[in-house]
């Protein structure tokens, strides 16, 4: 229960810090500041409030969606929000005494099991606030791991994600940051080699990239060890029933967007870090881990452990000074993820990957062209004759959301169309997308 | 071999035991019963180049996590493998097989300089 100060209260500290009132406490903030005119409308009731809300919504035209571009649409079955939604987990904020929430603690804690056991790591956070912040940690971690002072990155990582990267470690004082570049839209392994040099401290690598081609990982993974480096990458965790996982291919950190499980869009937010890691690395993993333990009468219970590298026992020193976990999403997650259990997250995985080759060869045979010919999930890029942005328009207008204009991040590619299909998707509205594109 | 009597010691409850150029260091057992039961030592890493006063270790127990401090100037020239497959060593041995890295000193006369048993008892009683 939230219980506000009350006037006794704050009369009683203001008499203590010898202030009159609040405003005399907040008067070097500037007066215009303090108290800005903010000139909102008269409130409306709660009757007039909903039918007002009600007629904007009827603005909205739902149109079928192919853009995926960092976050995806995909089935929510009833169950995940019915059961998240519930009073005893939806209320419940981060437990601050954790261990009376036994609850929340072993959701947590599955959680953290699905996800190890879907990436093949041997250790996962209980969550971070969305993958291009679990990223940077992990990167952040290691620096700490190995103190050497360049990371690389690829530029098939998401826009975005770079952007967090460097923000994240711009005052980590000697610290490079290089881009290795792409050839043919994978990462140009010659360029890898040249750059993987000793003072090297991890490369961060996405697989699938932004452009929904996958990365020779393995191979990625032997060059970047070799060098005595670390890697980092960021999977869709979507994709990994199919493909090698970094379990697999020796990934030191691999990190994640979870929303595509169990998590609405919802305009682009909230998302769900996923962090996992090699054991060995445990103790750089930033925030919280929940661990199995005992009670003293002996009964199975949940803790918060390896507690010592966290900022409310570490301070300056903790592992991470900007880190929560996302409880509510991993929850949706772990949900989602036990009600498919491993074979239908592979179903899903199937269906994505084969809807999105079948619209890639429906457009093929209809005259469009692909702008790479490897190997990818469930995104691809479509190279137009005229500037991707038109298209989005004119597609729009027939209800249809094309994809995403990869113009927006690189001028050289203004007429290339980064395509989504996912499992929500029949054959039908392949069909409409490529009647749709027909005379582009 | 290193005992609480023949060590030196510095306010921050580390110990120093000089021989042959090279300082063994550990926490004192006053240190090792207020800290708890040790769950992980974070060694320094060889070759490391330490500073007197300068944080360059950290203890984890159940509850906290401590700064351990270089007694003295130098390079780190080996740590204790057995206290990183357990760590609890340094409850049962802190002034024994508990001892934690082996520092190159780098001035000698610093090592003088530091406080005997007797002495460092003496700041545990204010």
């Amino acid at each position: 229960m939230f219980t506000p100060h009350t006037e006794e209260d704050k009369k009683v500290m203001l008499q203590k810090i010898g202030a009159a009132d609040v405003r005399e406490l907040l008067q070097q903030i500037p007066h215009d500041l303090l108290y800005p005119q903010l000139h909102l409308p008269e409130a409306l009731t709660e009757q007039a409030l909903t039918r007002h809300l009600k007629e904007l919504a009827a603005k909205n035209k739902p149109l079928l969606n192919f853009i995926g571009a960092g976050c995806e649409e995909h089935f929510i079955p009833a169950a995940v929000n019915a059961l998240s939604g519930r009073g005893e987990f939806l209320t419940a904020y981060t437990p601050y005494q954790a261990e009376a929430s036994q609850g929340t603690l072993q959701t947590i804690y599955e959680f953290q099991s699905c996800i190890c056991s879907l990436f093949d790591m041997d250790v996962c956070s209980a969550s971070h606030y969305d993958g291009a912040t679990a990223m940077a940690e992990a990167a952040a971690a290691c620096l700490r791991v190995n103190s050497r002072t360049k990371i690389l990155y690829s530029a098939g990582l998401h826009p975005h994600y770079k952007e967090v990267l460097k923000t994240y470690l711009k005052y980590v004082p000697g610290l490079k940051l290089e881009e290795v570049p792409l050839c043919n839209g994978t990462v140009d392994m010659a360029a890898l080699q040249k750059k993987l040099t000793p003072e090297v401290s991890c490369f961060v690598v996405a697989g699938p990239n932004f452009l929904g081609q996958l990365e020779p990982l393995e191979d990625i993974s032997a060059s970047v060890h070799q060098a005595g480096a670390l890697l980092v990458a960021v999977a869709k965790p979507l994709a990994l029933p199919l493909l090698h996982t970094p379990g697999q291919y020796g990934a030191d950190f691999a990190v994640a967007e979870g929303q595509p499980l169990g998590n609405a869009m919802s305009f682009g937010g909230p998302g769900l870090g996923i962090f996992t890691c090699k054991k060995e690395l445990v103790r750089q993993v930033p925030g919280r881990i929940v661990g199995m333990a005992k009670d003293k009468n002996g009964k199975r219970s949940f803790v918060l452990t390896l507690q010592a590298r966290e900022q409310h026992i570490r301070r300056e020193r903790a592992a991470s000074n900007i880190c929560s976990n996302q409880a509510l999403c991993a929850l949706n997650a772990v949900i989602y993820m036990t009600l498919l259990g491993p074979e239908g997250l592979r179903e899903v995985a199937e269906l994505n990957l084969e809807k999105a080759h079948r619209l890639a060869e429906l457009l093929q045979a209809d005259g469009h062209k692909l702008k790479f010919d490897g190997y990818f999930f469930n995104e691809f890029v479509l190279e137009l004759n005229v500037p991707a942005k038109q298209v989005i328009k004119k597609l729009a207008k027939k209800g249809i959301s094309a994809g995403y204009d990869l113009g927006e991040v690189n001028k050289e590619l203004k007429n290339c169309l980064l395509v989504c299909v996912t499992e929500t998707k029949t054959e039908a509205d392949l069909h409409a997308y490529v009647q749709a594109m027909r005379g582009f | 071999m290193h005992t609480a009597e023949n060590s030196k010691y510095v306010k921050t409850h580390e110990w120093a035991y000089l021989e042959d150029g090279i300082v063994t260091v550990g926490i004192s057992e006053y240190a090792q019963q207020e800290i708890g039961d040790i769950v992980f030592v974070d060694l320094p890493k060889i070759g490391t180049q330490v500073t007197a006063g300068k944080n360059c270790c950290v203890i984890e127990s159940v509850k906290s996590a401590s700064e351990i401090y270089a007694p003295v100037s130098g390079e780190v020239v080996e740590v204790n493998e057995a206290v990183n497959a357990d760590p609890a060593l340094v409850n049962r041995a802190a002034h024994g097989d508990g001892w934690l890295f082996k520092i190159k000193i780098a001035n000698p006369a610093e090592y003088d300089s530091l406080m005997d048993l007797n002495t460092y008892k003496n700041t545990l009683d204010k």
